[in-house]
């Protein structure tokens, strides 16, 4: 039950004032500006252009900002900003194989085509605190050489041409859309693929690990991770053919898994997908383990009843802006509702008190 | 010329302008010297675009997320058209675009091509071919240690 009351707005005013005050923090330090966000904790914006589902860097950081780096709050300014602006279409499937790679690895394959490349990694870093960092200091540059050309075969795209690799439905031209209309089950796979893109980093991260552990495990190999840039394309009504939007950066990771066979059909292997904004590798691969473990009715295999193979339990709890919000009105004035629980626990008290005297009488 | 090459020159322009640096845009506009009189046909707009993807990057497609782009529609006051889209929320980026867009439709294709698109062009290749050097010197080269007998 809510009832309206008036008097908080004077505290509140002051309290949004103080947090001003606070998010400035010690004004002998110098001010950071969102071009600073963007450029040095450009992970950060990733991730909060990922979870936030819009591809703008300079928001996101500017959302880092206004949040004090509170990476969930940060996600739910985006969001909400996001609601405020008309779409005015949709891209072309964006064509990974088109990608400049910044990155591109496999663990299955040591001599793909194309090459190992690492990438700006922390990879094979050795995790201590780099003590340089706190002094300032130019960057040194890093090492150049002859740009590869030509694009960058997909993995499993030679696996396919041996009928190794299960082959993937086409599906229809226009996919469902969690933002406009109400998630419901069963969700066929381009609506879980969206919500985990979007979903919070830590709990899609944490399904993926609870099938290594054992709970519906797939066992993965890494068949390819890539991360780098490639253009989005629309097609324009007033032109009436397609431009080159912009460009993006994305992580992509694809899964190869244990394979199926059956009667008709010769052993595959089976696969996962991670596709996500920006460079952001871990949630990419636990996408592509948490897609495989969801596709256990669609590949025959048996539900073990493991969290990660539940798609309802997964879609349901891996937005982390419905989480919070659902989590964070406890913390609201609940007045009318606790006082009536309160009347009730001292009645059942005074009745239950009244019972043992009566006994205790007796 | 063909309306396929006229499309087609008119997709690189518009593609090139899309993903221009603001700044750097606005910068080659003002030393190009033109501020062409026109009517704004649609104001310079912010909106998002759904980006897709496929599953298994060759499967269906679903929906990745949106990404901000601005738009703008001016009419020149010879009746050309011009169509901007701009990646990002840079209204003014919108309108020179649009202009451009316009101006080359209207006959100056070639003096845009050397003042402004050309240029734009070459930083954007410049920018990338800069990190492909950078990715390709993180190439493995693997080489052989030792190899186990038996």
């Amino acid at each position: 039950m809510y009832v309206a009351v008036k008097g908080g707005e004077r505290a509140i005013d002051n309290a949004h004032a103080w947090l001003a005050e606070e998010r400035r923090g010690d004004r002998t330090v110098a001010e950071m500006s969102v071009a600073q966000i963007r450029e040095q904790l450009s992970l950060a914006v990733n991730r909060v252009m990922a979870e936030g589902s819009l591809y703008d860097p300079d928001l996101a950081a500017l959302a880092i900002k206004q949040a004090r780096g509170d990476m969930i709050e940060a996600v739910f300014l985006i969001r909400a900003y996001r609601t405020t602006l008309p779409r005015f279409g949709a891209s072309e499937p964006i064509d990974t194989g088109a990608m400049t790679c910044d990155r591109r690895i496999s663990a299955t394959f040591k001599d793909a085509p194309g090459g190992q490349i690492l990438g700006p990694t922390f990879d094979y870093t050795h995790r201590l605190i780099d003590f340089a960092l706190a002094a300032e200091g130019d960057a040194p540059d890093a090492p150049q050489t002859t740009p590869q050309t030509g694009k960058t075969p997909h993995i499993t795209g030679f696996l396919a041409r041996e009928d190794l690799i299960q082959t993937e439905p086409a599906g229809t031209e226009t996919p469902r859309d969690l933002t406009r209309e109400p998630l419901d089950f069963p969700a066929d796979r381009p609506l879980k693929l969206q919500a985990l893109t979007r979903g919070d980093e830590g709990f899609v991260l944490s399904m993926a690990y609870s099938t290594q552990r054992g709970y519906g495990r797939n066992h993965p190999f890494v068949g390819e991770l890539r991360v780098g840039q490639l253009p989005v394309e629309m097609e324009i009504p007033e032109l009436g053919f397609a431009i080159e939007l912009g460009e993006i950066t994305v992580t992509e990771c694809e899964t190869v898994n244990q394979f199926t066979g059956s009667k008709t059909e010769p052993p595959q292997f089976t696969r996962g997908y991670g596709l996500v904004f920006g460079h952001t590798e871990r949630k990419a691969i636990s996408m592509a383990l948490v897609d495989r473990a969801m596709r256990w009715q669609e590949l025959g295999e048996d539900n073990v009843g493991a969290p990660a193979q539940d798609e309802e339990f997964v879609l349901s709890h891996s937005d982390n802006v419905q989480a919070t919000g659902f989590l964070e009105h406890i913390k609201l004035p609940h007045y009318v509702d606790f006082q009536s629980e309160l009347e009730l626990i001292r009645r059942l008290r005074a009745e239950a008190m009244a019972t043992r005297a009566q006994e205790a009488a007796e | 010329m063909s309306e396929i090459d006229a499309n087609t020159d008119r997709k690189a322009r518009l593609s090139t302008l899309a993903q221009a640096p603001g700044a750097r845009l606005a910068a080659l506009w003002q030393a190009f010297g033109r501020t062409p009189e026109h009517e704004t046909l649609r104001p310079p707009e912010i909106g998002t675009v759904m980006v897709r993807g496929r599953a298994g990057a060759v499967g269906a497609p679903f929906n990745l997320g949106e990404m901000s782009v601005t738009r703008c529609s001016i009419r020149l006051s010879d009746g050309a058209v011009g169509h901007g889209y701009v990646q990002g929320r840079d209204k003014q980026a919108a309108r020179t675009a649009a202009l451009i867009d316009a101006l080359a439709e209207a006959g100056e294709a070639e003096a845009l091509e050397a003042a402004i698109l050309r240029p734009l062009r070459d930083e954007a290749a410049a920018k990338r071919t800069a990190r492909a050097a950078r990715a390709a010197a993180t190439k493995v080269e693997f080489f052989t240690m030792v190899r186990g007998e038996g």
